[in-house]
């Protein structure tokens, strides 16, 4: 690791938000972004994991489910409180809906919901409490960015996995539309698809996939970590520098 | 005035009353603001989220249930230590004024609150009015605070206040105890609406303290010291402004307090600062022209904020035109845009830099900042 490397790299260091941060996907991005040099904090459900990683990794960890509406501004709280702004939020915590899978007509009803508060009005919730962080950031000239992990379940009708399918579907047209709308303020969205990684989540919805034939989350998460980067290089909302020498803080 | 007794931040019917730098007063729609905005003006807002700030539980010697209201901080970054005022039993169903005393506090004295343990520092000046310090690391301050905290309430609100009811639209860096609440104004379409007319919209976090306490011994101290920052591109963009003649508008009196005590040598420049002054008939005002704000009472710290900007005839007769006209007040209520008359005659000396003088400036800042 060398994290002094890194951080001469990006400058000054991003403050990134993962949710679902303790296992899979969220777990390597945790790594990854901390590997690089980034100010983290992360979200999860468990607390005694939370604070396992917390403690492995150097990131802020923060208690809560995204899928619950009153946890949403809590969050939103400790998140902007602890890192001091936001640049960069991945929204990665999901939910496969009813585990395990099982065909749409056959969904529980309250099995589609879950997915739904999970992967499509969580992140939703959680963008729109941390909307002002990012930005203010963009405006302050950084690169301000929503990461939203889909799926290619997203766009192919994969018998069985309609709960989870149609939920990232509507996740990935909802990035699109914000990424039209908060063009003039700055802030980018980007849906990514991971690939069919070697995760719990994975796991859970196949449990007999050979774990040799899958991705390993360390590489998506490195992609994912380089598109972020390469982000932090042109931000989307050039600030206009030409007087910005004169205006540098004197003591007030 | 009535007050506004819903949580809506844009009710569709919020109206603006409009005062003119001559006097002269319109009345429009609150979705009109855009409109008599001109072209070139620098809008700043703060982006303060709000604290759940209200924090109920029991004081340790005397085991009395208590209210503790965080009220102010030294600096924007500060987890521990706060300036709080604390009530007795009760909760904001009852009128602050009619709020029982809390126990009588000593330095030293341990408060419980949720999950977070704090300790009286000192009283204060007033036997409400304390300085506490929270215990533990600032993770799980800012844990039980996002966990246990409650948005500061008000008896004339028909419904408990959600944290989303009292963040705005644009809210970011959680800091401030109670909202900046002439920011409930904004949305993001409106945001969309200043950049296409050629507006510039620019920000600054301000941790806006408690408004009203309840009690006129304390009322009358207020508003609190409150810590500011201002981004570099927010000092860049009034420095520019102010250059080219444009008007600075701020939204909410908290702007004003910054932003004036951020520029009472001069230029605005970026950086964190502590506005400790009070803004009243008697202030000159340096850098804002016009002001976005709720509907204010006489009387009240905002109201004679409100002093500096134009005199008291007009003051009173806009308070007769919204009296008469159904303005509601109070945090979800309607909007005045008041146009400082104070400041036209101001406008030309303070454009008055010549060329060598600019360069000048920037030179001598260039370098106590290299």
């Amino acid at each position: 690791m060398n994290a002094l490397h890194s951080n001469a790299e990006w400058k000054p260091a991003p403050r990134i938000a993962v949710t679902g941060g303790t296992s899979g996907l969220g777990l390597a991005l945790v790594r990854e972004f901390r590997h690089r040099g980034a100010n983290v904090a992360f979200v999860a459900r468990d607390r005694a994991r939370v604070e396992r990683v917390a403690q492995d990794t150097g990131a802020a960890g923060i208690v809560g489910n995204i899928a619950r509406k009153e946890d949403i501004h809590p969050l939103a709280i400790q998140i902007a409180g602890r890192l001091g702004g936001l640049d960069v939020l991945v929204n990665n915590a999901s939910s496969l809906g009813p585990v395990p899978l099982k065909l749409l007509a056959d969904t529980e009803c309250e099995d589609l919901e879950l997915a739904l508060e999970t992967n499509l009005l969580g992140p939703f919730r959680l963008t729109k409490a941390l909307l002002g962080s990012l930005a203010a950031a963009a405006r302050e000239g950084r690169s301000a960015v929503v990461v939203n992990i889909s799926s290619d379940a997203a766009r192919n009708p994969y018998p069985t996995w309609g709960a989870y399918g149609a939920s990232k579907a509507a996740l990935e047209h909802m990035t699109r539309i914000w990424d039209e709308e908060l063009a003039a303020e700055g802030v980018r969205f980007v849906a990514v698809d991971p690939g069919d990684m070697d995760t719990p989540l994975h796991a859970l919805a196949v449990p007999d996939a050979d774990p040799a034939t899958l991705k390993r989350p360390e590489l998506s998460a490195r992609e994912i970590a380089e598109l972020v980067e390469s982000g932090q290089r042109s931000p989307r909302r050039k600030p206009d520098t030409s007087t910005i020498a004169a205006a540098e803080p004197s003591s007030q | 005035m009535i007050a506004a007794r819903q949580p809506v931040q844009r009710s569709p019917r919020a109206k603006l009353g409009v005062v003119k730098a001559n006097g002269e007063i319109l009345h429009l729609p609150r979705t009109a603001l855009v409109d008599v905005l001109n072209r070139g003006d620098l809008v700043v807002a703060n982006d303060a989220a709000t604290l759940p700030a209200s924090l109920a539980g029991g004081h340790v010697p005397t085991g009395a249930p208590i209210e503790v209201r965080l009220a102010g901080r030294h600096t924007l970054t500060e987890a521990h230590c706060f300036t709080a005022i604390v009530f007795g039993a009760g909760d904001f169903r009852t009128r602050t004024e009619d709020r029982p005393p809390p126990p009588p506090l000593t330095a030293g004295d341990a408060i419980v609150l949720g999950s977070l343990t704090a300790r009286i520092e000192r009283v204060l000046d007033h036997p409400r009015c304390v300085l506490i310090r929270f215990e533990g690391a600032a993770a799980a301050i800012w844990e039980g605070l996002a966990r246990s905290g409650k948005p500061i309430q008000y008896a004339h609100l028909a419904m408990p206040l959600a944290l989303w009811d009292v963040w705005t639209a644009i809210a970011g860096p959680p800091v401030s105890f109670e909202p900046p609440s002439a920011g409930f104004a904004l949305d993001w379409r409106m945001l969309a609406r200043m950049q296409a007319k050629g507006i510039v919209f620019a920000t600054l976090t301000h941790a806006a303290g408690i408004s009203s306490t309840g009690d006129a011994v304390l009322d009358a101290r207020l508003p609190f010291d409150e810590p500011y920052r201002i981004p570099l591109a927010t000092a860049v963009a009034i420095r520019r402004g102010r250059r080219a003649g444009r008007r600075i508008v701020a939204v909410g009196t908290t702007v004003v307090r910054a932003l004036e005590h951020a520029g009472r040598f001069g230029d605005v420049n970026a950086g964190e600062g502590i506005a400790d002054q009070r803004i009243g008939p008697d202030t000159r005002l340096h850098v804002v022209d016009a002001i976005l704000s709720g509907t204010h009472e006489p009387g009240t710290s905002h109201y004679e904020l409100l002093r500096a900007f134009t005199d008291d005839a007009t003051l009173e007769r806009v308070s007769e035109e919204l009296d008469a006209r159904g303005y509601l007040t109070h945090e979800f209520g309607d909007s005045v845009l008041l146009e400082s008359r104070k400041q036209v005659s101001w406008a030309r000396e303070r454009t008055a830099v010549s060329p060598a003088e600019e360069s000048q400036r920037s030179a001598t800042l260039e370098k106590l900042i290299s």
